[in-house]
């Protein structure tokens, strides 16, 4: 399991571990970079067909997905030490995480809930 | 679940987020949007749990089942609480939260790397170089985002005045803290992680540096603070993004990066001002002083009463109404609404005018009016009415001043010189409803109010508004 977050997380999920090395496959790191620079492009074009009428619901729901962060969040508040024991430095992350999911799950419903609520305020001529 | 399963579902979970975003470009796709985004938020959550399920013990299991509960209590207490007028503030609080829990991973992460694959060789390296570099990275963001959206939200809350705070060589101590973090990371990577004060001082002056960067900026810069402090919180998701190797996380961030950082563009653009000339604050701190020496001149201006206004506006055929920041602060949306069913039931063609920085954030009036239930129908953006106040009997401006300046137009040594601004005075008539004669919040005097064909309603906007449908 721990080789399955360390795999994951190192972002060989995405490509074979041996090709990292060789020379047709860029390393992981440029591959982050890559995706990344997609991202924003995407982030970019998504973002300007969006109606400017409908502005603050976009910066509410940003703010709820936003807290995607939980995913961290999740994996400190259930942080063990590479033995499996809890030492005082996995106690403080579980702690640092356990804040995290706090503050993330009040984005995630508040964010979510409010724009819910805003959306359903827009109507048509009745 | 296997590593691949797992990439799979976050990037199905980043594109249900990115159709959540594109949902918005119309308000009957928006609600389907909506629950896209939290079907793409229970998938990644679902598969973080899946990927630790063999870690997790009891005690960590209640740990985060009391967090989240906590947390989606008070959520969901805030989304259906909070009033219409607050939006603003609320998303204030949700980006200091946001970054906040950025800055709680990364800290996580410093103090436990092994439970992120990060931990280094051997007892002397705690992290990689890259890693902490990129640790402290999303802990900067993230500290920032917290104690910058701390002021706006205080100034927006009206715990903290919304006048710009001035500190003496404050671009000097801005580029001091920003050397001081530069150095710290350098310090961090090349211990590899293990000067623990390193860790930490990125860390405080970060937050001292979130306070510096936003008390200089006035009230009315808010659109675009909080525009830029919601784009800051993507960028520090993104980063962490980069430290845990988390595609969800990168492509999530900068979506929300980005979105941010548009909508600042655009509020800058309302402005005609750089981002550089609003960020670096102090607008309408000089200005005002300079307004208050010539502002003693007696000029005549027309005032009118709730029965004139009535009057005018039963007879025109054509009004456009022009709401600002003081329809949220009077809370008139609802009296207005009342407003335009009378005035149709006569006949009467209503329309909304609405400026990009009209409010205090992005879409600010849309969402006052929308709980008024007034049709987005009826409802336009500055380029598309502004023509139409040629044709207008009456402008109708309730609470906006500095948007409907002419100077903007004609007095280049305005400040707000170039602004794209509502062409009001170019409607038969204009009815100004507003509190006194004082000047907007940029301090410079509106010759609007000295025009003949303007009427002025000097009081509180909501009553106004209300005697008016009475009279009607």
């Amino acid at each position: 399991m721990r080789a399955i977050i360390c795999a994951l997380l190192t972002g060989a999920f995405a490509l074979p571990a041996s090709a990292a090395t060789s020379g047709a496959v860029a390393s992981t790191t440029v591959f982050l970079i890559v995706v990344f620079v997609l991202a924003v492009f995407v982030g970019y074009y998504v973002v300007w067909s969006v109606t400017p009428a409908l502005h603050t619901p976009l910066m509410s729901v940003t703010n709820a997905i936003s807290a995607i962060v939980v995913v961290g969040a999740v994996i400190a508040a259930a942080a063990v030490s590479a033995d499996g024991d809890a030492t005082r430095e996995t106690w403080t992350a579980r702690g640092l995480g356990a804040a995290a999911v706090f503050f993330a799950s009040i984005n995630i419903f508040g964010g979510f809930l409010v724009t819910r609520r805003m959306l359903a305020m827009y109507r048509k001529k009745s | 679940m296997t590593s691949d399963l797992a990439a799979l579902a976050y990037a199905a979970s980043a594109v249900l987020f990115i159709l959540s975003i594109r949902g918005l470009s119309h308000p009957e796709s928006a609600r389907t949007g909506n629950l896209l985004g939290m079907l793409g938020m229970t998938l990644a959550i679902a598969t973080t749990l899946a990927i630790i399920a063999p870690d997790l013990q009891p005690v960590t299991i209640a740990l985060i089942l009391v967090a989240m509960a906590g947390g989606a209590t008070i959520g969901a207490l805030l989304a259906a609480r909070a009033p219409m007028t607050d939006m603003p503030q609320l998303v204030g609080a949700f980006n200091a939260l946001g970054g906040g829990a950025s800055l709680l991973v990364a800290a996580a992460a410093y103090y436990s790397p092994e439970s992120f694959g990060l931990a280094g060789a051997g007892d002397a390296i705690r992290v990689s170089a890259r890693s902490a570099t990129e640790l402290s990275i999303s802990a900067l963001l993230g500290a920032v985002t917290v104690s910058g959206s701390a002021i706006a939200f205080a100034k927006l809350n009206g715990n903290m005045s919304g006048q710009p705070i001035l500190l003496p060589a404050r671009h000097v101590l801005n580029i001091a803290l920003f050397l001081g973090i530069i150095a710290m990371i350098v310090i961090l990577a090349m211990s590899h992680g293990n000067l623990e004060y390193a860790f930490w001082l990125v860390v405080i002056f970060a937050l001292v540096l979130g306070v510096t960067l936003i008390i200089p900026i006035g009230g009315a810069d808010m659109p675009v603070v909080i525009s830029v402090l919601n784009s800051y919180s993507g960028w520090a998701a993104a980063a962490l993004g980069f430290t845990l190797s988390n595609l969800g996380l990168i492509i999530t961030g900068s979506l929300v990066g980005s979105s941010g950082a548009i909508l600042s563009f655009i509020m800058c653009k309302g402005m005609n001002r750089s981002f550089s000339n609003v960020l670096l604050g102090g607008f309408g701190a000089e200005e005002a002083g300079a307004a208050a020496a010539t502002g003693g001149e007696d000029r005549p201006v027309t005032r009118g009463a709730a029965s004139d206004a009535a009057f005018i506006m039963k007879n025109a055929s054509k009004v456009i109404i022009v709401p600002g920041y003081g329809l949220a602060v009077a809370q008139a949306q609802h009296a207005i609404k009342e407003m335009t069913e009378f005035l149709k039931e006569e006949g009467v063609e209503v329309k909304f005018a609405i400026h990009p920085v009209a409010g205090r954030m992005p879409g600010h009036m849309n969402v006052l009016l929308a709980e008024a239930q007034v049709s987005y129908d009826d409802i336009f953006e500055l380029e598309d009415i502004n023509s139409d106040f040629k044709t207008a009997d009456v402008a109708f401006v309730i609470g906006a001043n500095d948007v409907t300046n002419p100077a903007a137009k004609s007095d280049p040594s305005s400040p707000i010189y170039g602004m794209p601004v509502l062409d009001v005075a170019s409607a038969g008539t204009v009815l100004f409803v507003k509190r006194s004669l004082g000047s907007g919040y940029a301090g410079i005097a509106n010759d609007l109010f000295f025009h003949e064909n303007t009427m002025m309603l000097l009081g509180d906007g909501k009553k106004m508004v209300e005697d008016i449908v009475k009279a009607l």
